[in-house]
């Protein structure tokens, strides 16, 4: 057999309240392509993180080539010949591609540049991958796909040993996978190592020799495709673990009429976020005192749909009813006006001003209920209303006048609820309502999302945990790609059965497996 | 035992890190109060009550338009434009008040009626609100950064009032028109009184009102007011239609004050009504702020510069001073900041 080319031991990382890597092991064969699969939050970006340099382990040792090597920034990783290409890219995309590709380490004579020799060795660089781009090319003309062989070209160039891949081919059309594939076969027989990080596990049987599965921060196993099929990975992603975490709820809610119907929504590429997942032919209800999880991996699209829905992003076509009647939703205050909420994924970024007050907070988006004369803020009124919500939802602050920011994760996240609540909504839709929150704090939100389906209000929630999703929803549908792939009441949905839905294509023709995925991308 | 403990960790906390964000909240008052000491012991003149109101008197034009720029950076803009935006005002007030308003070259014909001191005003308000209502259009609905149109801004303005005053200078208004500039009620000048009251109207619209909370939620964070349904648009394009009204009536109340409009009048306004608000504790990016640090922050300014004349220091000084200052302020701001996140 032989000697692996890098070896990570007993590998270990913890964040405040959250282990993200727990005793990991794992090798890289020199000249192999290492798949690494795990559900989103698995720990497959922190491990990521760890062999690029970003973050440092808390234990654990890592050796290359018989050598234990340190990696305390990305510039040690690079120097050892570790080099990741992220799925944003790296990229300046105002510098031409030879300047990017030697960004750094500009060859020349003391502070002088040599053009000439950068062009040249640029032209080979790209080459030797069989591309045909104009070095003094700004990145910004390049299509995704040449953006990202510029990347790979650039860590060739560097001597690297082992390339990291993260999720390469989200943002690539079918002919851009496959000369992927084939400059990753060519890699393969020059001797480098490749760690392809993916959600698609039909890329994963195509061009992967092993795999390990990380679910939970722990490696659960691995192997050898061949040895290994697709739904031995998927049993392995899956975890049950987290299962019993979760208490169930809402096992007694009968459901009413239809609130939300939308109906053949797409939305098409915008130049202006030209990484969003494009949205196909999505249409889902979603009922009174319901609670419909949507489910998929990252890039699925379920945050695009409901950002579409909330009038938050502009989607191209298809129809959306309230209470069967057609309304047209052009921004967030046309969707508050017909009695939708969302509580955002990134609650620091998208829900919270911190500069203000909790009281600020919560009643920004009532302050019309909350006035006299029409414009003047009724101070009394404002504070019963923070009163009445720090009751019933137990916000633990020190008073309504603190600032924000000095709450903890799960109390801001409760001031967002409360803020919707506030309007008596008809739907609220909860992207990530438990991310970054403890897990004692999880259970009371999710508490709250079941009373509030209780009291008729029709939940839409996202979560990219499985478990969650199981505990909370009536009723599932799955995302893959900008799709809806399936869906199931919760009696019958296990998180295999999921997974499944999430992450294969069932009706791929294409060996790449991705063929219907990729219609309509550059 | 671990009662004492506990009561240390709490002292070490109400240490430094209690002082620090006390200290940023009240550092502009605090510097006046210093400032106002100083002064009054180096120079025995500067704490008569009439050196005061000339004081009062000399920033409540800039104080009036920093009230205006109060609103606009609370929302992370900016507003460059203000003291061309004065000129035309002024020259257009002049002009009504004159009654030539068909030809600047009309003017020496002392024949003509003009129109009295209040069409003149509105005159200088309605060119205020269009010149405001204008930049805030490109910058809401053509999305050009507010830093460059207000750039733009400045340029264009001042080119229209040299344009529309090709004669010269206006000068020479009759007795009520003078009163808003020259007057006084009891001791206190006409100017300061306009600019006390549009300061308390206000604090009380940013304190008290929906319309205020909307203006620092967009300031702190414009997505997040976007999906709590604010209409950031709306907010927007509002902020630069009050700091043009308020442009508008400073460029009235100046030519009063100096019984004459010109072309250069208010000239690098820009500089001294950005530093008062950002001397007053309004942070540059945004949602965090207040009309009572604008005012002190004016007064600061205003005690100063007052004070250096008075101790015969040359103007070219005050200018330095003024800028050193200004970025010693936001430095302060940048390092309580991080203090806080840590």
């Amino acid at each position: 057999m032989t000697e692996p080319l890098l070896r990570m031991e007993h590998i270990s990382k913890r964040f405040p309240g959250v282990v993200a890597l727990d005793d990991v092991s794992f090798e890289i064969l020199p000249g192999e392509v290492h798949g690494l699969l795990g559900e989103n939050g698995a720990g497959k970006s922190t491990l990521l993180k760890i062999l690029s340099g970003a973050y440092q382990p808390d234990a654990g040792t890592i050796t290359l080539g018989g050598k234990p090597i340190a990696l305390p920034t990305p510039l040690d990783a690079q120097r050892q010949g570790i080099v990741t290409i992220y799925q944003e890219f790296n990229l300046i995309p105002t510098m031409t591609v030879a300047e990017n590709m030697f960004l750094g380490r500009e060859p020349g004579s003391g502070p002088f540049i040599s053009w000439k020799r950068m062009r040249e060795e640029t032209a080979e660089a790209l080459g030797r991958l069989g591309l045909d781009l104009d070095p003094m090319m700004p990145v910004s003309d390049l299509s995704v796909g040449e953006q990202q062989m510029v990347e790979i070209a650039r860590a060739l160039s560097m001597e690297s040993r082992i390339i990291i891949m993260d999720e390469p081919t989200s943002a690539l059309t079918e002919h851009e996978v496959d000369r992927l594939f084939r400059i990753i076969a060519d890699l393969k027989k020059r001797g480098l190592s490749i760690i392809y990080v993916t959600h698609r596990l039909q890329e994963v049987m195509q061009i992967c020799d092993r795999v390990s599965v990380l679910r939970d921060g722990i490696r659960i196993g691995g192997g050898k495709v061949g040895d290994l099929g697709l739904d031995d990975f998927i049993r392995m992603m899956v975890g049950r673990s987290g299962a019993q975490l979760f208490t169930r709820l809402g096992d007694h809610r009968a459901p009413g009429a239809v609130v939300l119907k939308i109906d053949g929504l797409w939305r098409e590429r915008d130049p202006t976020n030209p990484h969003a997942t494009l949205l196909k032919d999505v249409s889902l209800e979603v009922r009174a005192g319901e609670i419909l999880g949507l489910a998929g991996l990252m890039g699925a699209g379920r945050t695009e749909v409901v950002r579409c829905i909330f009038g938050a992003d502009p989607h191209h076509r298809g129809t959306v009813e309230i209470e069967g009647l057609p309304v047209t939703i052009r921004s967030p205050i046309d969707a508050i006006r017909h009695g939708i909420g969302l509580v955002p994924e990134d609650r620091k970024q998208q829900a919270l001003f911190l500069d203000l007050a909790v009281r600020h907070n919560l009643a920004i988006s009532s302050l019309e209920n909350l006035s006299w004369a029409r414009w003047f803020v009724n101070d009394a009124a404002e504070l019963e209303l923070v009163e009445h919500y720090r009751k019933t939802l137990d916000i633990r602050m020190a008073s309504a006048d603190a600032k924000i920011a000095d709450l903890s994760g799960g109390n801001q996240q409760k001031v967002v609820l409360a803020r919707w609540l506030a309007l008596r909504p008809k739907v609220l839709i909860v992207d990530e309502p438990t991310r970054g929150i403890d897990i004692a704090a999880k259970a009371e939100v999710h508490h709250q999302l079941d009373a509030m389906a209780r009291s008729g209000i029709a939940v839409i929630a996202i979560s990219s945990e499985l478990p969650e999703v199981l505990a909370i929803s009536d009723r599932i549908v799955t995302m893959r790609e900008g799709r809806i792939t399936g869906g199931m009441p919760r009696d019958q949905a296990t998180e295999e059965a999921l997974m499944n839905l999430m992450a294969i294509d069932r009706s791929a023709a294409s060996p790449a497996g991705n063929a219907s995925g990729n219609e309509g991308r550059i | 035992m671990s009662d004492a403990a506990a009561r240390k960790t709490v002292q070490a906390r109400t240490g430094w890190a209690a002082v620090i964000p006390l200290l940023s909240r009240y550092a502009p008052a605090v510097c006046l109060v210093l400032l106002m000491v100083v002064f009054a012991i180096l120079e025995p003149s500067f704490l008569t009550p009439l050196n005061l109101f000339n004081v009062m008197r000399q920033i409540s034009i800039e104080g009036l338009i920093a009230i205006g720029m109060t609103f606009v950076i609370l929302t992370a803009g900016i507003d460059l434009s203000v003291g061309s935006l004065v000129a035309v005002a002024g020259l257009v007030a002049a002009m009504i008040a004159k009654g030539s308003t068909a030809s600047s070259f009309s003017l020496s014909a002392a024949a003509q009626q003009g129109y009295g001191w209040f069409a003149a005003m509105l005159g200088a308000i309605a060119v205020g609100l269009l010149g405001g209502s204008l930049q805030g259009f490109a910058i809401t609905r053509l999305k050009v950064p507010p830093f460059v149109v207000t750039l733009g801004g400045l340029s264009v303005f001042r080119g229209l009032a040299l344009m529309i005053s090709a004669a010269g200078p206006i000068s020479g208004f009759e007795e009520p028109y003078r009163w808003w500039g020259q007057g006084r009620i009891g001791p206190v000048p006409v100017p300061v009184i306009v600019f006390l009251a549009s300061a308390l109207v206000a604090f009380v619209v940013l304190r008290y009102t929906r319309y205020g909370r909307q203006v620092y939620a967009v300031g702190g964070n414009r997505e997040a007011a976007r999906l709590s349904g604010v209409n950031v648009r709306r907010v927007l394009l509002s902020v630069y239609i009050i700091i043009g009204f308020l442009s508008g009536l400073a460029g009235f109340i100046l030519s009063a004050r100096l019984n004459s409009s010109e072309a250069v009048a208010g000239e690098g306004y820009e500089l001294n009504v950005i530093a008062s608000v950002v001397i007053g504790g309004t942070s540059l990016f945004g949602g965090v702020g207040s009309i009572f640090g604008t005012v002190i922050g004016s007064v600061l300014i205003g005690v100063l510069i007052n004070g250096l004349v008075l101790m015969n220091v040359n103007s070219y000084v005050q200018q330095i001073t003024i800028g050193l200052i200004l970025v010693a302020v936001v430095a302060f701001d940048q390092f309580a900041k991080s203090r806080r996140l840590k």
